[in-house]
């Protein structure tokens, strides 16, 4: 089969074949290949361990749920909008709280677009007209290996030709395998994104005599010749990762560099956007949004809709013990959490929806295992420039899909609740 | 012992087997530290030896590489071990700090733990 579409990261590359008979996937990159290897699947739903029906594990997912006071609805990124819609749902019909893998990931970048709003374009037009591309904080080439091939380093778009045609800027505090990919390197002391952001916007405001020979470990000149850059591209893009999101200053970070696409923007045309990283993590945001209003850190215990990172979001729940159960899908935050956070997990009863066994199998009670979005199951997803693409179904399965697992708790407590 | 700059982060290796958490592949992808080449040497490491990370939020045993980092700087990929040691604080974002936390390093003789073992532990 042709043009398939890979569900590993944000680039959601659509141009894969895959061999049905080898089963195995060409074109794409090695994260792709992996997604598309067989490996170990949760066998059957489980309760407490032992191997039941859907529908038994289902009825004892929907009464825990209905039992809890505020339970947590995490996870989101790795599934399709059509299962993502009924969470949103089911978190209201719970009063619990809706919160996704942005939280522990691109979030800050969320509440810098409230602050500013985003200039950003498709990847198809970074694609085509980019002269320069900077990629600050973030590592294509470990994280989204075909990015740099298909829209950004060495692309082959309509005006900008080829990599000869595109100066590529790495921001990073460690020299990483994109940095080797780069005109120019930029090496910055970790935390220090902030004032490095702050140096280039007074430069270009005309103010460079106030800069200091060294800022945050980069020397004058280069911040110089970085300026100089951005000034004189026809087009340009800045990608921004974890690097800026993770570390000190975060949704700050990202706000001052929207401030630096803003002032380049009174002479030339910028764009930003970040690297988003699992497939449908966009979809984990956008389909709350346009359900309730906002994308994450949702609480819906009075009934309605609020939005507070500082108390919804599920690290910020878990760690203040303010969830008594929990209803992870398409996640495994007992991998991805501080320890703090795990902690609480652990203590609850945890319902876990996924395709494959991780370290959240091994503290829920109920496990309901499910088909893999793009392989054996279709549905929406949005690839990281917001473009909604339709992943196929190439594989048969008896797995049920999230949708339909989802479809069915949401049956039995709308019953259980009367 | 040695005091860094710790931060976490992505890998092809971590990313390749991230859908297999329980396996030892996965295991091999996060349990490991980046040190300059001078900070392991200061260190007295060799390749495979173990070293034990700890922060004001946890400890964890990894075993110990050598990388191209800036001396003072250390990487950990992301996963359950660089979790047991980063800071759980997220200033209201709802994101922790996942990069940037000061953390001591030590060689040990202690055994690297298994991903279960880790959430035992917690």
């Amino acid at each position: 089969m042709e043009d398939v579409i890979c569900t590993f990261c944000g680039s959601v590359c659509d141009d894969g074949e895959f061999d049905a008979e080898k089963k195995k996937v060409k074109k794409f990159c090695r994260l792709g290949s992996a997604k598309f290897s067989e490996k170990e699947r949760i066998k059957a739903p489980m309760v407490d361990g032992k191997e039941v029906s859907y529908e038994t594990a289902i009825e004892k997912a929907a009464e825990i749920l209905v039992n809890a006071k505020k339970p947590l609805l995490y996870g989101w990124a790795s599934t399709a909008n059509e299962a993502i819609r009924l969470g949103v749902i089911l978190a209201e019909k719970l009063r619990g709280v809706y919160d996704q893998c942005a939280s522990v990931c691109h979030a800050p970048g969320t509440l810098a677009v409230i602050e500013e709003g985003l200039p950003g374009a498709t990847l198809g037009s970074v694609k085509n007209r980019a002269d320069v591309v900077v990629f600050w904080g973030s590592n294509p080439a470990e994280a989204h290996p075909r990015h740099g091939m298909r829209y950004s380093i060495s692309a082959k778009g309509l005006l900008i030709k080829d990599r000869k045609q595109r100066k590529v800027v790495v921001v990073d505090v460690r020299p990483t395998k994109t940095a080797k990919m780069a005109d120019l390197f930029i090496q910055v002391k970790p935390g220090y994104d902030y004032a490095v952001i702050s140096a280039l916007r007074a430069i270009l405001s005309g103010n460079a005599d106030v800069v200091p020979s060294d800022v945050g470990g980069v020397a004058k000149e280069k911040l110089l010749q970085l300026a100089e850059m951005m000034k004189n591209a026809k087009y340009g893009a800045i990608f921004y990762g974890l690097g800026v999101t993770q570390s000190r200053g975060r949704d700050r970070n990202v706000e001052n560099a929207i401030k630096l696409i803003q002032l380049l923007n009174r002479t030339t045309r910028w764009v930003i956007w970040p690297m988003r990283g699992h497939y449908n993590v966009v979809g984990a945001g956008e389909v709350p949004a346009w359900e309730v209003g906002y994308q994450y850190a949702i609480d819906f215990s009075r009934g309605y809709p609020r939005f507070s990172p500082a108390e919804f979001s599920a690290v910020e729940v878990l760690k203040r013990k303010d969830c008594d159960a929990a209803l992870i899908v398409a996640s495994d935050p007992a991998a991805h959490f501080p320890a703090a956070a795990v902690k609480h997990l652990k203590q609850i009863p945890v319902i876990q929806i996924d395709p494959f066994p991780n370290m959240t199998t091994l503290l829920a009670k109920v496990v309901i295992p499910s088909a893999v979005y793009g392989i054996e199951a279709e549905g929406t997803a949005y690839r990281m420039d917001g473009i909604p693409l339709r992943v196929k179904k190439i594989l048969e399965t008896s797995y049920w899909t999230d949708e339909k697992i989802l479809e069915e708790i949401l049956k039995r407590v709308e019953k259980l609740k009367g | 012992m040695l005091v860094v700059e710790l931060i976490s982060g992505r890998t092809l290796d971590q990313g390749a087997t991230v859908e297999e958490k329980l396996s030892e592949e996965y295991s091999k992808a996060v349990n490991y530290i980046e040190l300059s080449e001078e900070d392991f040497k200061s260190l007295g490491l060799k390749e495979g030896d173990r070293v034990k990370i700890s922060t004001e939020f946890g400890s964890v045993v990894v075993f110990a590489k050598k990388g191209e980092i800036p001396k003072g700087l250390a990487f950990i990929p992301m996963g359950p071990y660089a979790n047991a040691v980063i800071d759980p604080a997220t200033d209201g974002t709802g994101m922790p700090q996942f990069k940037g936390v000061m953390a001591k390093i030590e060689k040990t003789e202690e055994k690297v733990k298994t991903v279960r073992e880790l959430l035992e532990a917690i």
